[in-house]
């Protein structure tokens, strides 16, 4: 009977030693994105975008001494899941910092649990401006809030030809169309723009002739969507077997118009795109090396190059983390949150550093980060 | 007006596909009594196929089309054979449980398979829309409203006119003198799942080119295809193309003049409206289950 089990202790202890060993070797980063559902197509984007930055990362021998290692969730395009999977990363994984979780409403599910066990998230896309004026301490934001990107918008607004005298709005109706829609009206009403009607439509919609009927009765010259890449192939389809006269502009940097080209073809056309990163014209980028050394890195694992508008974030998140572990000397949760207060980084859209925003003594962080807008001509991105 | 008359001929256009998802599933569901989970996946099903045959292997589209409707009776004569036929007498509980596994095993196959990421079947079809006076309409919608037209006319004679339909009809209400008359009753079976599972994926290949493919795109399109058979009564292919209409039309029209955001809701509370004043349906059979 004693053998037995003491057999059975040195087989178990046996089994575990590697799985030690490995854990020991490698700074573990939880991510967790929609890879399947409504928005699976960024998610999928930015989960790439993280894996050139783990194998640049650990070509350059790791951080720390050792190597990294991401352990990427799929929060199914839904916030129930998101928080599932940021809890399953936290407590299975035991991951000291967390990347996620695409969509607004999936960050802001996730917010409360970071606070519960007191672990960091990067934000490498959201937009809504509720994440970093909430109070959350433990949320550092790269990706411009839709009040920064209305106001870089603001400054390209002249080179609008004709200019824009009427603005209508088609929005998903979730934190981040709602948000970024009221943002953009404010802006727009504020440098004189007539403001039409908003429609909105659920995240999953894919009929919105109903919308665009409506749209094309408020005689608006101009149409603001915001919403993700699947959403925008519909709207621009549907836009042309409805004859809508508007120019269509979507903000948010989720639209990939290289995917659009491919899947609207010529519905695709005329059209002007926010994005905060324009891998056709990487010298325009702030950092030209860097942005160089991620789309190399890119092309390199084969990824599709409609994915590099969104990839970079993925890119950029991870770089920051890895930073923020560098200079916390160790990676733990509270250490690393305190240095990603000290980061200062070269990334794909520009300088990365974070400021305080939110409530006194409860901040959370955000970057400054650039805005691009191209246009789709000819079915060539074009920057104008 | 100009806007009515756009909404309008949206709603038409949308019905169509309505009315096609509401006679497949009102066979299943309506005539064999058979609560389907499946039909949303049979529609996913359609639609990924009509990508792989047009869309990745470059096959002639409306080729694909009929290849997509002959693969889904495939699939689903195969769910009958091997996963209903065992059942056969089990409680309604049983079978519902089972079709529920089923319908979410299809859809993990679909996501192993063909990956989270949307795709987009090509369309032999001009961009440029038709213009009828102040209103449009894309060419490849008329077309699917076309189809779905003549698939309609076509179910309620097959149905309600010729020996096959009568054959099915008493199977499903007396098994046991239909069997006595000589109709071959595991053959029915087979053939009315077949039936409406190629109907349902016949509407995903055609609403393919037009929306995008994506594994969970038969979610809603399940949901409503039930609402749609419950509005028009069980079994009842007539009611169930008014249903599929009367759908389309709360939807547009809701969306249109109420609330683009909760324009799924509409049709929703419609169906809840309805029942509340006829639990039995707008055209209901004489008979119910339960």
């Amino acid at each position: 009977m004693r053998t037995m089990k003491t057999t059975a202790l040195l087989l178990s202890a046996a089994l575990l030693a590697p799985g030690v060993a490995f854990a020991q070797e490698t700074i573990k980063i939880g991510v967790t994105q929609p890879l399947t559902g409504a928005v699976a197509a960024s998610g999928n984007y930015v989960a790439n975008g993280a894996r050139v930055a783990e194998e640049v990362v650990n070509a350059n021998g790791g951080v720390l001494g050792k190597k990294i290692q991401l352990i990427i969730e799929d929060n199914k395009s839904n916030p129930k899941e998101a928080v599932a999977s940021a809890e399953k990363l936290i407590v299975r994984d035991k991951v000291p910092v967390l990347m996620g979780a695409w969509s607004s409403t999936f960050t802001l599910a996730v917010m409360p649990k970071l606070v519960e066990y007191g672990v960091p998230m990067v934000v490498e896309t959201s937009s809504s401006t509720k994440i970093t004026t909430s109070g959350n301490p433990w949320v550092f934001r790269i990706a411009p809030t839709s009040a920064m990107e209305a106001k870089s918008f603001a400054e390209k607004l002249d080179h609008f030809q004709p200019a824009i005298q009427k603005a209508d709005f088609l929005a998903v109706n979730n934190d981040f169309g709602r948000g970024s829609a009221e943002e953009f009206r404010k802006m727009l009403q504020a440098k004189g723009v007539k403001i039409g009607v908003t429609e909105t439509m659920a995240p999953e919609a894919t009929d919105l002739s109903a919308q665009l009927s409506s749209i094309k009765q408020s005689g608006g010259d101009t149409l603001f969507v915001t919403t993700g890449v699947e959403q925008i192939t519909l709207i621009l389809k549907q836009a042309a077997e409805l004859r809508l006269p508007h120019r269509v502009i979507t903000n948010g940097g989720s639209s990939s118009p290289d995917q659009l080209i491919a899947q609207a073809g010529a519905a695709a056309d005329g059209g002007y795109f926010t994005l905060f990163f324009a891998p056709w014209f990487p010298e325009k980028a702030v950092h030209p090396t860097v942005a160089k050394s991620f789309v190399d890195g890119w092309n390199k694992k084969g990824y599709d190059f409609a994915g590099l508008t969104e990839g970079y974030r993925g890119y950029d998140g991870i770089m920051t983390i890895v930073e923020a572990i560098k200079k916390a000397g160790k990676a733990e949760p509270q250490a690393i949150r305190d240095a990603l207060w000290t980061v200062k980084l070269d990334g794909v859209n520009g300088d990365i550093a974070f400021k305080k925003d939110g409530p006194e003594g409860k901040e959370s962080g955000q970057n400054e980060a650039n805005v691009y807008v191209v246009q789709v001509k000819d079915g060539k991105v074009t920057m104008p | 007006m100009e806007a009515h008359l756009q909404h309008l001929l949206n709603a038409v256009v949308l019905g169509g596909t309505y009315a096609l998802l509401g006679i497949g599933l009102t066979l299943i569901f309506g005539i064999m009594r058979v609560v389907n989970f499946t039909h949303g996946e049979l529609y996913t099903f359609g639609a990924y196929m009509a990508y792989m045959l047009a869309g990745m292997m470059g096959l002639n589209f409306f080729m694909s089309l009929a290849m997509a409707a002959v693969l889904g009776m495939a699939l689903g004569a195969l769910i009958e054979f091997t996963l209903l036929r065992p059942l056969k007498g089990a409680d309604i509980d049983t079978t519902m449980l089972v079709m529920i596994g089923a319908g979410i095993a299809m859809q993990a196959g679909e996501q192993l398979v063909w990956g989270g990421v949307a795709k987009s079947v090509p369309s032999p079809f001009p961009t440029e829309p038709v213009v009828i006076g102040s209103v449009s309409v894309g060419m490849n919608r008329l077309f699917v409203l076309g189809v779905a037209l003549l698939l309609l006319g076509g179910f309620y004679l097959l149905i309600n006119r010729t020996k096959l339909g009568v054959a099915m009809r008493a199977t499903f209400q007396d098994p046991d003198t239909a069997a006595l008359m000589g109709v071959n009753r595991g053959l029915m079976y087979t053939l009315t799942f077949a039936l409406g599972s190629g109907l349902a994926a016949t509407a995903g290949a055609l609403l393919g080119p037009i929306f995008v493919v994506t594994p969970t795109m038969g979610d809603l399109v399940a949901l409503k295809a039930f609402a749609i058979v419950i509005l028009g009564g069980l079994g009842n292919i007539p009611g169930a193309t008014i249903g599929g209409f009367v759908l389309a039309l709360a939807e547009e029209f809701g969306a249109g003049y109420l609330s683009s955001g909760y324009r799924d809701a509409m049709g929703f509370i419609l169906i809840i409206a309805v029942l509340i004043v006829r639990p039995q349906g707008l055209f209901a059979m004489k008979e119910r289950i339960g």
